[in-house]
């Protein structure tokens, strides 16, 4: 019964993960088969030197950053929020939730239109507050990655957000009432009392969005094609580039591998966590 | 929220006794989160409006006064463009396939490989579990090299199965169906084994009909997953027939360039099943994923 997943689990991602690791010790190409000449640590060398690879791995962390930190706490803040009021809670539900169900393509469709020079309405948005001359959003590198992350906060905070909400279904009445009769007020409670219990909910938070951030690759690749000048192209962009369209097989499979044990650090940190809090309880 | 600050109650906060005075800072405390909930709602729901509004212009009007929300001579034309430039149909019928065959032949692979981890008993049990655990730290985008070689040398390049496939072997859709028929009495399994159903019969007739909840959640992560993709059918689809929605979108995107009515009216296009789908099943849909065992 084990066997159809299995089989699919060997051809899908443990032999790709090998060939992987195989075809970063060779000069594989796309354009012949096989795998070409042994070329032993030519490819590991090639490229931790290689500026390019260090830079879409900066700019990769750099989304990480600038996604993980809103997308967890504005989660938590508009669950927290949200979770006093019974009625309309179905409408926080479906305008928060809602984008998480668009396609990325539509998303950037939208982003694009919204942060366009001259016509969005994210220029004239700002023009409201005194601004007269608005950046172009996703046209000046000091503003694209910060447009970007802003979108994909619009796109995916609802995903968090539902979490948050169903663990504040674990958190038992009792003891807000008990805080209550202790003289502890609403902002009290949340601050002593909730967040610390949905410490779990938090780190299982936290490590989704961080695994998903490093993993961005089509709001970019469709809203600036990681421009302008390379500012926002991210890691995976990178092994598409040099693996897809300049063939270089080899090359990208190291990338692949490098960002592979990047993320395998982030999940073990997160064992590591769960593991220690299930010890303490 | 000027008129809450200059509520009477608050002014003479220090003459009420003790559990009047929470009562008025609960209240206030309440009324300053719903009025933040509703700004940030409203200004969630901007992109997706504004998108509407444009999409019903007339291109002309668009074009003089691009952030105007409201139109005198609201029009289907932009819609009626798109139809006609792109390969819509085949693009919704592409990802409906795809996504029902992949949704499908996921949950049976992965209901099939929990339970036999979770219910029988055999050698190596505990060491599949771990190789099925570490699965999880395996970024697929991360092999889209090795698989695109792989599909390109079985020649599914530009097929249904190209797409599918590769999606077909989901670890957390495992963890969740194990999780749930962990939680399953065992002497239900025993009875059944002891009338003599074999291991895919007391599969089949005992476990999955109970275990509807975890088969609408994995049901609903995957089909929503699969259908969204966009970097894998990016990769293995190249004959616009052959397109997903999320693909043949951005091919739209670039026949037309400027024109945003055309572009806000692929967008709502693109956006309506999934939305319609959510408005309909909102709450199975989010309890199934805060349910899937994962928080």
């Amino acid at each position: 019964m084990l066997l159809p997943f299995a089989l699919f689990y060997l051809v899908f991602l443990v032999g790709p993960l090998i060939y992987t690791v195989i075809a970063g010790f060779f000069d594989t190409s796309l354009l012949r088969s096989g795998l070409g000449d042994f070329a032993g640590l030519s490819n590991y060398k090639a490229v931790l030197g290689d500026a390019e690879f260090w830079r879409t791995l900066g700019n990769t962390l750099w989304f990480t950053v600038l996604t993980t930190v809103p997308l967890v706490v504005l989660s938590l803040v508009l669950a927290l929020l949200a979770d006093r009021f019974v009625r309309g809670r179905w409408f926080f539900r479906f305008a928060f939730f809602a984008p998480f169900v668009l396609p990325s393509a539509v998303v950037s469709l939208l982003f694009m239109f919204i942060y366009a020079d001259q016509l969005g309405l994210a220029q004239e948005a700002v023009k409201w507050f005194g601004v007269d001359t608005p950046p172009s959003w996703l046209g000046d590198p000091d503003w694209a990655m910060l447009s970007i992350a802003a979108a994909t906060v619009w796109w995916t905070v609802g995903f968090n957000f539902v979490l948050y909400l169903a663990g504040l279904q674990d958190v038992p009445r009792e003891v807000h009432e008990a805080a209550a009769i202790d003289g502890a007020g609403p902002w009290q409670r949340i601050r002593h009392v909730v967040v610390p219990m949905l410490g779990r909910t938090t780190t299982l938070v936290t490590v989704l969005q961080v695994i998903a951030s490093l993993k961005v690759f089509d709001q970019i690749y469709m809203m600036t094609s990681g421009g302008p000048d390379g500012s926002t192209r991210p890691s995976l962009q990178l092994i598409y580039d040099t693996g897809f369209v300049e063939g270089r097989v080899g090359y990208a499979s190291t990338v692949s591998l490098l960002l592979f044990v990047v993320i395998l650090f982030v999940s073990l940190v997160w064992f590591a966590l769960v593991r220690r809090a299930e010890k303490e309880n | 929220m000027t008129a809450i600050a200059t509520r009477p109650e608050t002014e003479h906060r220090g003459t009420t006794a003790p559990p009047a005075r929470r009562r008025d800072s609960e209240r206030l405390f309440n009324r300053v989160a719903l009025g933040t909930l509703i700004a940030l709602a409203v200004l969630w729901l901007v992109p997706l409006a504004w998108a509407l509004a444009t999409s019903v212009r007339p291109a002309q009007e668009v074009v003089t006064n691009p952030t105007g929300w409201f139109t005198a001579h609201p029009t289907l034309k932009a819609y009626g463009e798109i139809f006609d430039a792109g390969k819509l149909p085949y693009w919704y019928a592409n990802s409906f396939i795809t996504s029902i065959l992949t949704t499908v032949l996921t949950v049976i692979m992965a209901s099939l490989a929990a339970f036999a981890l979770s219910q029988t008993r055999f050698r190596l049990r505990r060491a599949a579990f771990v190789m099925l655990l570490a699965g999880i730290m395996i970024p697929g985008q991360v092999l889209m090299i090795p698989q695109f070689l792989a599909l390109q040398s079985a020649g599914l390049l530009n097929t249904y199965w190209g797409v599918v496939l590769p999606q077909v072997p989901n670890v957390v859709a495992v963890f969740v169906f194990k999780q749930f028929f962990d939680g399953i009495p065992r002497e239900l399994i025993d009875a059944a084994r002891a009338d003599g159903a074999g291991w895919l019969r007391t599969y089949w007739q005992i476990v999955m009909p109970i275990s509807r909840p975890a088969v609408s959640a994995v049901t609903i992560f995957v089909f929503v997953g699969v259908w969204n993709n966009f970097l894998w059918p990016l990769l293995v689809v190249t004959d616009p027939e052959m397109m997903t929605l999320p693909v043949g979108l951005t091919s739209v995107q670039d026949v037309f360039g400027v024109p945003y009515a055309q572009l806000m009216a692929s967008a709502v296009l693109g956006a309506i099943p999934l939305l319609a789908v959510f408005a309909l099943f909102q709450r199975r849909i989010v309890e199934g994923i805060a349910g899937t065992g994962l928080k």
